[in-house]
């Protein structure tokens, strides 16, 4: 007979019912890993980004922003070096390096500029300090190099825009095609459904040329509304918003023409709000394409001026520069925004994608 | 004002039918939708006089004013041409920008595959029949792109690369996505976050991820340093005063649990007599592993490092293009899949536990055929973008070193966009074989999945 015990020892006993069974273990070990895998190279990215230019050319392999000490020369401009100087005898002393000679190097000890003393190179150790620099974050968006190097707010303003427009466009057009094709019955109707839905075939990729030229010939090259109309009607969206809005009962309607509403009151007043969960589904989605859309701007846009973020950051990776630093603070930024909702919507993003990807 | 238009209404709208539910639950449904109606139909309340008066969401009173600022012209609209033909008037945004944007480009890409010249002006193309395709085709091998004229080599190397890419980079993502989920579907602690963080890289864009795995990858950059450092402390370890012990004690163990085991299986009764010698014999046996030889053969070469993403005589661009999009990518299969897994009922797997079935043998005979049906959208949509992927390698590697990662999309891209010779014609009918592709592979996805519908 099988007893409960048995059953527990057969699925390995868990959360507090005598230990964790081998299996468990190994699911933790490789939810860990991954986890690891998942963050470490984003985390790596973020300490990277508050180190100084010279950490960053050195590569300095150390998790932590560590920057060498220097001293000012006395007369000049120029700044020297600090070493800790470990002599014969085993005492220690912070030195300033002049420069070397042979195997050994000129150095002086803080505050005796005048006496150089010669010492062999492995007796100095670099001193170092943790020194966080947040200006790689501040000079792009607030300081005043921000024009010269990279047009942050310029890319961030841009992003914006064609994020917040170009959902709001594809939540109403595509809402109120759902709502025709879902509440009324008219010729055609069933034909156009196909259509649209036969569209979610055609991957974009495949019409770039035609759409470039379509676009270039209503006079939408670099302008953010090129980037931004084009997508704006979606076949995911109308096919997710129809199925939704044909759960909605057709009597609630009813009641509302027999109270003398308008259609276009309908809609606004019932159904829109109705068909919340499945539109902030397709907002959700909406804002991931926008704001993470690469393809398409880069090839409508190619003045710097009309640059979303992504493009911005692509082309200031690809140039050849020593703004690293720069680079992967604004690489930061951009992760910012998107981590930022993600943490607060998590679970709705999820199950909402979890759905929606079913079809 | 509009509401003096009057509004004709059809007796009855028709609506769609396909709703299944009850009529009860319609009903019940009905009633809890009814407060929405309230909250929505009654006309906009003025703005409260005093701070004191009941609180109005501005969100709720913009709505409706927004709405009722719309409701003119529509009203009006309605008033002309009645009730039910306003669902074109509903259709029209939509349909103008898909046709525009979407059908229209569709036939135009045909037509354009047959033009030459670099003008946007479609006017001011001519027509070169089939000389694009002819130079995409004309190839006398297609393994060998080398052998095609300029265009059709890019092409080709683009195909095979993407070929190459898809077939690879598809069924390991599958795996791991679905081990994943396998795993997430356990009975397990903080589940929300595991799959939270696993998910995550999918909100990131592809350029933030190209820059991130960049900078990791760098010839000095993080990976190399680590694997350096690595194989210093390996070798210090190997070389080192702790090596016999702890390696001792290591490969004893193994070896003792192995020789018991086998002692086992091959049926006799193992006494502690025989646990003891095998233990000797093990012990024997480490002392000869640790022969100075075993030792220096442990020892690694010292590390150079590898410039991963540039080094031209190695696969290891194409494998870090391949780990990098699965990087992105995974989390989004993983989310599907796990919802398949959930939506498998659990009194399958306690009824196989009533009849004694082992859990792996569950897995194969319940989990793995129930989740086909999921397991075929994820195939199919994973293969249609993996042979679409361009934003991830193109700021990566640019399709680099040489054309080792250079994808198909790429080859349009560059075809039409990039150089000073805009061949448009190239990049369309380029798009068109590709289409065929894609079309192929759908189709055959639709087939698989009626078929399994049906059986």
């Amino acid at each position: 007979m099988i007893t409960t015990t048995d059953i527990t020892g057969f699925l390995g006993a868990r959360r507090g019912r005598g230990g964790l069974h081998w299996t468990d273990w190994l699911s933790y070990c490789y939810l860990a890993i991954g986890v690891m895998l998942v963050l470490l190279p984003i985390f790596w990215m973020f300490m990277s980004s508050i180190k100084s230019p010279r950490a960053l050319v050195e590569n300095d392999p150390r998790l932590l922003p560590y920057e060498q000490v220097t001293t000012p020369v006395r007369d000049g401009q120029r700044q020297l070096s600090v070493f800790v100087l470990t002599r014969p005898d085993g005492s220690k002393a912070d030195v300033a390096f002049v420069g070397p000679r042979g195997a050994n190097a000129r150095v002086y000890e803080l505050g005796k500029p005048g006496e150089i003393i010669e010492v062999p190179r492995t007796a100095l150790a670099r001193k170092d300090v943790i020194s966080p620099r947040w200006e790689n974050y501040t000079d792009p968006t607030i300081g005043s190099t921000q024009s010269r190097t990279f047009n942050f707010l310029r890319y961030f303003w841009n992003s914006i825009f064609v994020t917040v427009v170009a959902t709001l466009m594809t939540l109403l057009v595509n809402a109120m095609a759902a709502f025709a094709l879902s509440k009324y019955k008219f010729r055609g109707r069933d034909a156009i459904v196909l259509i649209i839905v036969a569209t979610l075939l055609i991957p974009p990729t495949v019409i770039l040329v035609p759409l470039f030229m379509t676009v270039s010939s209503l006079g939408m090259l670099n302008s953010l509304w090129g980037v931004i109309i084009p997508a704006v009607a979606t076949p995911t969206g109308v096919f997710l918003l129809r199925q939704y809005m044909l759960t909605i009962p057709d009597e609630l309607l009813e009641a509302a023409r027999m109270d003398g509403a308008s259609e276009w009151k309908i809609f606004w007043r019932i159904m829109l709000p109705l068909s919340m969960p499945a539109l902030s589904v397709l907002a959700i989605l909406s804002v991931m394409w926008r704001w993470n859309d690469f393809m398409w701007p880069l090839i409508v846009l190619t003045r710097s001026e009309v640059f979303t973020l992504q493009l911005g950051l692509s082309t200031f990776k690809g140039e050849l520069n020593d703004n690293m630093h720069y680079l992967l603070a604004m690489t930061v930024l951009t992760l910012m925004p998107v981590t930022l909702v993600f943490v607060f919507l998590q679970k709705h993003i999820t199950t909402g994608i979890a759905n929606a990807g079913l079809k | 004002m509009a509401a003096m238009v009057p509004v004709r209404h059809p007796p009855a709208l028709g609506g769609d039918r396909r709703d299944k539910t009850c009529p009860a639950t319609r009903i019940r449904r009905f009633h809890s939708t009814t407060q929405w109606y309230d909250r929505f139909m009654t006309a906009p309340s003025p703005a409260p006089k005093t701070a004191s008066a009941p609180a109005l969401n501005p969100v709720s009173w913009g709505w409706k004013a927004l709405g009722d600022v719309l409701d003119g012209p529509f009203r009006a609209l309605q008033g002309h041409i009645g009730a039910n033909r306003m669902a074109y008037i509903f259709l029209v945004p939509n349909l103008l920008v898909f046709s525009l944007f979407s059908f229209w480009p569709m036939i135009l890409n045909f037509y354009i595959a047959f033009t030459g010249g670099q003008s946007v002006l479609l006017a001011e193309r001519p027509f070169v029949g089939l000389s694009n395709f002819r130079e995409l085709l004309d190839c006398p091998s297609y393994l060998d792109p080398r052998t095609c004229p300029v265009a059709g080599f890019s092409f080709w190397t683009g195909l095979w690369n993407t070929l190459f890419f898809a077939v690879v980079q598809v069924p390991i993502m599958i795996v791991v996505a679905l081990v994943t989920a396998v795993v997430l579907n356990r009975d397990i602690r903080a589940r929300g976050f595991w799959r939270a963080v696993f998910f995550y890289p999918v909100m990131l864009s592809p350029v933030v991820i190209a820059v991130i795995w960049d900078w990791i990858l760098k010839r000095r950059g993080i990976l190399n340093a680590l694997l350096d450092d690595g194989t210093t402390a390996w070798n210090a370890f190997v070389g080192g005063n702790w090596f016999p012990f702890v390696g001792g004690f290591v490969i004893g163990a193994l070896l003792h649990a192995i020789a018991v085991r086998g002692l086992k299986a091959a049926g006799l009764k193992v006494t502690s007599a025989q646990i003891a010698g095998v233990g000797i014999a093990a012990a024997l046996a480490i002392l000869l592993v640790l022969s100075p030889g075993f030792r220096a053969s442990l020892t690694l070469a010292d590390y150079r490092p590898i410039n991963w993403l540039i080094d031209t005589r190695s696969g290891w661009p194409m494998f870090w293009v391949i780990f990098v999009y699965t990087w992105g990518h995974l989390g989004f299969y993983m989310l599907i899949l796990l919802a398949g897994l959930q939506a498998i009922p659990k009194d399958l797997y306690e009824a196989a536990e009533m009849d004694g079935t082992s859990k792996s043998r569950a897995f194969w005979r319940i989990t793995l055929p129930l989740l086909m049906p999921t397991m075929i959208v994820v195939l199919v949509l994973s293969l249609i973008r993996a042979f679409q992927v361009f934003d991830e390698v193109y700021v990566l590697t640019g399709g680099g070193p040489g054309q080792a990662t250079k994808m198909i999309i790429q080859h349009v891209y560059e075809s039409a966009f990039i150089g000073d010779a805009k061949r448009y014609g190239i990049a369309a009918a380029s798009s068109v074989l590709v289409a065929g592709l894609l079309l192929i592979l759908t189709l055959g996805q639709l087939a698989a999945t009626r078929k399994k519908a049906g059986g």
